[in-house]
């Protein structure tokens, strides 16, 4: 399987404050890459690096051949292969669901009408929610909201998807419907990285898991190495500490 | 649940009380003076024609036998500057807004340069200055120079309402557009500027409100608006008592029509957002 993402000796630093230290890993095609860690790791970080919505420090990341950092990078072409998905959604209000989902491929991609609305609608029914396409997003509770987002996301063909704690907003009867969602993208081979509190999820959809602390990369394997054998002693004690509560 | 929508308001410090109607005490105040007003412009001239409806008919622009003189009418005039002004003021508030958010250091300091020596130097000042001072290099006609020095004036006080306005906007919703592939620029277009414009109409409104009763100060350049007519109807009649109170309760029915009109227009947005 090709590299998708490559993230190359990766730093980051915010002021003072070192967010992401010397991080490397690699995401092949059709792999969902879980990245676990309590608050403040710089699991989040590590994913807005990837789409620069944040510049590195110093370190190198790819898509497969287009390197992400850098002058010269062609930003807009990392973002049109790279889909995002937010814990606050961040639908555009003034949008409905439909014009959400077709504003992007239209005026980025230069797709028509037809087209981009037929797109929109197999994607919505895809999320479950064609039914809510004249709808804004106000009128939607919040996983019917995360999902047109997945929707959004999904309009422009990525390569690779990000989700930056997809349901960390949600109750869980909510948390459910999107998790779905994601296991069916999952399923239909999409390259995936999600940073997310989501354990379950993760031992059920994830085949890699890394777990950071403290803006470094501690911990990295399949879910059964990392869930049922960490080899690490801080990997341990976090799993600890999440799988009682 | 991170809510994102229009909740946010910016607080109004001056100019007139915008009346919506679920605010019943500033409503109810309103009415007594918009109401009380008119009935004071109807009964002044119906009880005593000489010289209350002569005044009227000066000022507004009628001829003895109320035939509407466009070219003479003082609120023709005043609507003039203050609508010229108040567009030139959106289009430069716009940009200065805009510039003062704009990530490129030159453009953000000029910007921010031209807000602060505006606000700190009188509108009557300015009027002077462009009017008398500048005609040592070009004459310009008064209608004019007094577009310009309120347009001016006017376009740094809008600024710094886009620029809170845009600046209202969860950074979220830019960050989802550009994650989506589009620039800053069709980020700004498509998505922060139609969210802003809910935001800023509100505070805009009472702008245009506050400017035209600043467009009064014209009336010391040689442009016949509503106040000038009303000078020259006094120092030729010497009805000052008579003609200064009909020029008040003038002005006081527009702006209270208007504070109106803004809060219905606001309250029709409010709708719109809800029902979708």
């Amino acid at each position: 399987m090709s590299t998708r993402v490559k993230v190359s000796n990766v730093s980051k630093n915010f002021g003072h404050v070192v967010a992401l230290n010397n991080v490397s890993c690699e995401v092949k095609q059709g792999d969902v890459f879980f990245i676990i860690g309590s608050s403040g790791s710089g699991k989040s970080t590590l994913l807005r690096c990837i789409n620069r919505l944040e510049n590195v420090t110093s370190g190198d990341i790819w898509i497969e051949n287009d390197l992400v950092t850098g002058p010269k990078a062609n930003i807009r072409k990392i973002r049109e292969e790279t889909g995002m998905v937010f814990q606050s959604f961040n639908l555009f209000p003034h949008l409905n669901v439909l014009n959400n989902i077709t504003l992007s491929p239209r005026i980025v991609k230069k797709v028509s009408i037809e087209e981009a609305e037929e797109k929109a609608r197999i994607l919505l029914k895809r999320v479950g929610l064609l039914e809510k396409e004249r709808a804004y997003p106000e009128q939607l509770s919040g996983g019917q909201q995360q999902r047109v987002a997945i929707a959004r996301a999904l309009a422009m063909n990525p390569m690779v998807m990000l989700f930056d704690e997809p349901t960390s907003a949600l109750d869980p009867e909510m948390t459910k419907e999107v998790l779905d969602v994601m296991k069916d993208l999952a399923d239909e081979g999409m390259t995936m990285m999600v940073v997310s509190h989501e354990m379950g999820f993760a031992k059920a959809a994830a085949n890699k898991v890394v777990y950071m602390d403290n803006a470094e990369i501690i911990e990295m394997g399949t879910p059964q190495q990392i869930f049922d054998n960490p080899q690490k002693e801080r990997t341990q004690r976090f799993l600890r500490n999440v799988l009682r509560t | 649940m991170a809510k994102i929508n229009n909740k946010t308001k910016i607080e109004v410090t001056d100019g007139v009380l915008i009346p919506a109607r679920d605010d019943s005490s500033i409503f109810s105040a309103w009415r007594i003076a918009f109401y009380g007003a008119i009935s004071v412009l109807v009964l002044l001239p119906v009880l005593s024609p000489e010289p209350y409806c002569h005044v009227f008919k000066f000022v507004v622009g009628f001829n003895e036998d109320w035939h509407f003189d466009f070219a003479s009418s003082g609120l023709v005039k005043t609507f003039e500057v203050t609508v010229l002004s108040i567009i030139c003021a959106l289009i430069i508030g716009l940009l200065v807004g805009l510039g003062r958010i704009s990530r490129y250091p030159v453009i953000n300091r000029i910007c921010t340069v031209y807000v602060e020596v505006i606000r700190g130097i009188p509108l009557l000042v300015q009027l002077f200055y462009i009017y008398y001072a500048l005609a040592k290099f070009v004459k310009i006609m008064d209608i004019s120079a007094a577009v310009i020095a309120m347009a001016i004036c006017y376009g740094a006080y809008i600024s710094e309402i886009f620029r809170a306005g845009i600046q209202s906007i969860p950074k979220g919703q830019m960050e989802a557009a550009l994650a989506l592939g589009m620039t800053r620029s069709q980020a700004i277009y498509r998505i922060i500027l139609p969210q802003t414009i809910k935001v800023v109409l509100p505070p805009i409104g009472n702008e245009f409100i506050a400017l035209l009763k600043d467009s009064s100060l014209v009336s010391i350049l040689a442009v016949s608006d509503l106040l000038r007519r009303g000078r020259e109807y006094a120092s030729t009649a010497f009805y000052y008592f008579e003609t200064y109170t009909m020029v008040a309760i003038i002005y006081l029915i527009l702006t209270l029509f208007f504070s109106r009109l803004v809060a219905i227009m606001e309250e029709r947005m409010k709708t719109d957002v809800n029902q979708g």
